[in-house]
């Protein structure tokens, strides 16, 4: 009879823990889930900054025609990849990323357009949704990492594997200059 | 752990001093249970509105200050809290900055406009991420309960010990039995009386700088920028004025302490804060931005046991994370054309104040005339221009 009531006993305290580990990890689940809506937002948000941008920039830089077509073109590929995958979204805005950081660079040989308001308000919506994705994109990432490691260790890769939790994938913004060795020419 | 032990204190208290003045410790106790009770009531509803309504707060739309704004959404992102909080402006030419909120989904940040002019961007993020870790942290509710804690003690020490004086000591029912329990009683009742509200005092200010190194880990951990906070912690740290309408209770919500004076170091146990160079230090000597290394450079700093509870090392893993550069604004606000504005507004009033008048020209030239000044125009040296002179007593005057 005792055997039986410590058996029942050693059940009911597997499922308290199993229930406890489960609940965890569709916590951390959802967790990744928002951070990653976060992303969209603010990705989305900065989609809607740059035909302003450039509409506010274009009378002021007459000779920079292709640095302003990168951006809209980058533009126009971030915008079809919104509902691709964490890997190849983060290819094509990071690209967005560094033909807006050009973009803002050449910005300081026009001192006209520094005094105009309409930009200032612009740089520092633009500044701070670059700050943002960021920051957005590193709480993703940890939160990826907190799902991941749930899933990975024991014993809570045990309920993972029997419930089908398989971990996130990070987000990494690919910036085109860091990738590329820098070319000198002579000429 | 400390907040148990007050908590333990304040229920010894009641404890004892029910067996002295009702007979029974039940008594005592739930006389000590209904005064934290009711004050934590009122601080639980009333807190933050409490809070900023001393401090003269004024609360800003996102379009009032758009550079405010985003700096407190972006660390809202990056500590992955859900709801924006409010954000308040008190106008002070103090440096300083608090949290408040019972909740994290219900949380306002308020800073003082001095500060607000004297950080630059990656120091106001710095600040502000400090603030948004008491939010997520939950401070603002752990200390709101610790600081009742802390009141009910006071004033139950203090009325049992005016009830004590006035009764005197042949009325007291306990000791009717005689013996020496009922002294034993009375003894540690008195010292309990006297001790429970210093003793409760020091774990309060314990606690308090406890969290505020936790926050300023956070801090690091949502800026990856320790820098940051660190240089800003040092312009606080030397502007060295009080901030009006803070008070004891609300010290401990402030980033730095708000009564702390030039040149008066304070004491390390009597603190809400931890000294500002102890924090800069070890905030400096952190490798990367994660928890760990926030507790590394603490134990380096100071030894012994860290401050990071043990659950939030063990969510951080062992997970590289790499400081980031400073932001392009890197330069403080308060950079040289303002500086020039201000210069020459100075010497304007230096001048007006010896009765010169000014009198600006087309061509952007200021004219200053001397009081004695005896033609009616004046010649611009630069452009040429004849300006007229219009003497401020004359244009004051109704006709003229």
């Amino acid at each position: 009879m005792l055997a039986v009531w410590v058996f029942v006993g050693i059940v009911v305290v597997l499922i308290i823990i199993f229930a406890a580990i489960f609940n965890g990890l569709v916590r951390l689940r959802n967790q990744v889930k928002n951070a990653w809506a976060q992303i969209d937002v603010q990705l989305k948000r900065r989609h809607d900054l740059i035909p302003n941008l450039i509409e506010t920039v274009k009378g002021y830089m007459k000779h920079e025609r292709e640095t302003l077509e990168a951006v809209t073109k980058a533009r126009n590929l971030a915008m079809k990849a919104v509902s691709a995958g964490a890997g190849e979204r983060g290819k094509v805005e990071g690209e967005l990323s560094s033909a807006l950081a050009r973009l803002l660079a050449v910005v300081e040989r026009y001192p006209n357009l520094k005094a105009n308001e309409n930009f200032l308000a612009l740089q520092e919506e633009l500044t701070s949704t670059e700050n943002k994705i960021s920051f957005s994109r590193q709480y993703y990432n940890d939160s990826v990492l907190n799902y991941n490691n749930q899933t990975q260790m024991f014993p809570s890769n045990i309920v993972a594997a029997m419930t089908g939790f398989r971990g996130g994938e990070f987000f990494e913004i690919k910036v085109a200059e860091e990738r590329e060795v820098p070319k000198v020419s002579f000429g | 752990m400390l907040v148990v032990l007050m908590g333990a204190l304040l229920l010894a208290l009641g404890y004892f001093l029910g067996l002295i003045f009702f007979d029974s410790a039940v008594g005592g106790v739930v006389i000590a249970l209904i005064i934290w009770g009711v004050m934590n009531l009122v601080a639980f509803f009333q807190g933050d509105s409490i809070l900023l309504g001393i401090s003269g707060a004024r609360k800003i739309k996102p379009s009032d200050n758009p550079r405010l704004y985003n700096i407190v959404e972006e660390m809202k992102i990056a500590s992955g809290l859900e709801k924006m909080p409010d954000i308040y402006i008190i106008d002070d030419p103090a440096l300083n900055a608090f949290a408040t909120g019972r909740s994290p989904n219900r949380a306002s940040v308020a800073i003082t406009s001095g500060l607000l002019q004297k950080l630059n961007r990656d120091e106001l993020q710095g600040v502000i991420g400090h603030e948004i870790a008491h939010i997520k942290n939950r401070d603002v509710l752990l200390m709101v309960m610790v600081s009742v804690l802390l009141g009910s003690i006071v004033i139950l020490a203090w009325y049992a010990s005016r009830f004590m004086f006035f009764a005197g000591a042949g009325r007291r029912s306990s000791v009717r039995g005689g013996g020496q329990l009922g002294i034993i009683i009375i003894l540690v009742g008195v010292v309990l009386m006297i001790l429970a509200p210093i003793a409760a005092q020091l774990i309060y200010y314990a606690v308090s700088r406890k969290r505020e190194y936790l926050a300023d880990a956070s801090s690091a951990l949502y800026t990856r920028y320790p820098e940051g906070l660190a240089s800003a912690l040092e312009k606080l740290a030397t502007s060295g004025t009080g901030v009006r309408g803070a008070n004891k209770a609300t010290a401990p919500m402030y980033i730095v302490n708000p009564f702390r004076k030039k040149g008066i170091s304070l004491q390390s146990l009597t603190s809400t804060h931890p000294p500002v160079a102890e924090r800069v230090r070890i905030l400096r000597a952190m490798g990367g931005a994660s928890l760990t290394d926030y507790e590394q450079a603490y134990r380096q700093a100071k030894g012994g046991v860290g401050v990071i509870p043990a659950t939030a090392l063990a969510l951080d893993g062992a997970k590289p994370m790499a400081l980031r550069a400073p932001s392009a604004e890197a330069k403080p606000v308060e950079d040289f054309p303002q500086r020039i504005e201000r210069a020459r507004e100075t010497s304007g009033l230096v001048w007006r104040l010896n009765n010169y008048e000014t009198i600006p020209c087309d061509c952007g030239t200021t004219l200053r005339i001397p009081p004695n000044f005896p033609l009616p125009t004046i010649k611009c040296p630069h452009c040429g221009k004849i300006n007229y002179i219009v003497y401020r007593s004359q244009s004051l005057a109704p006709n003229g």
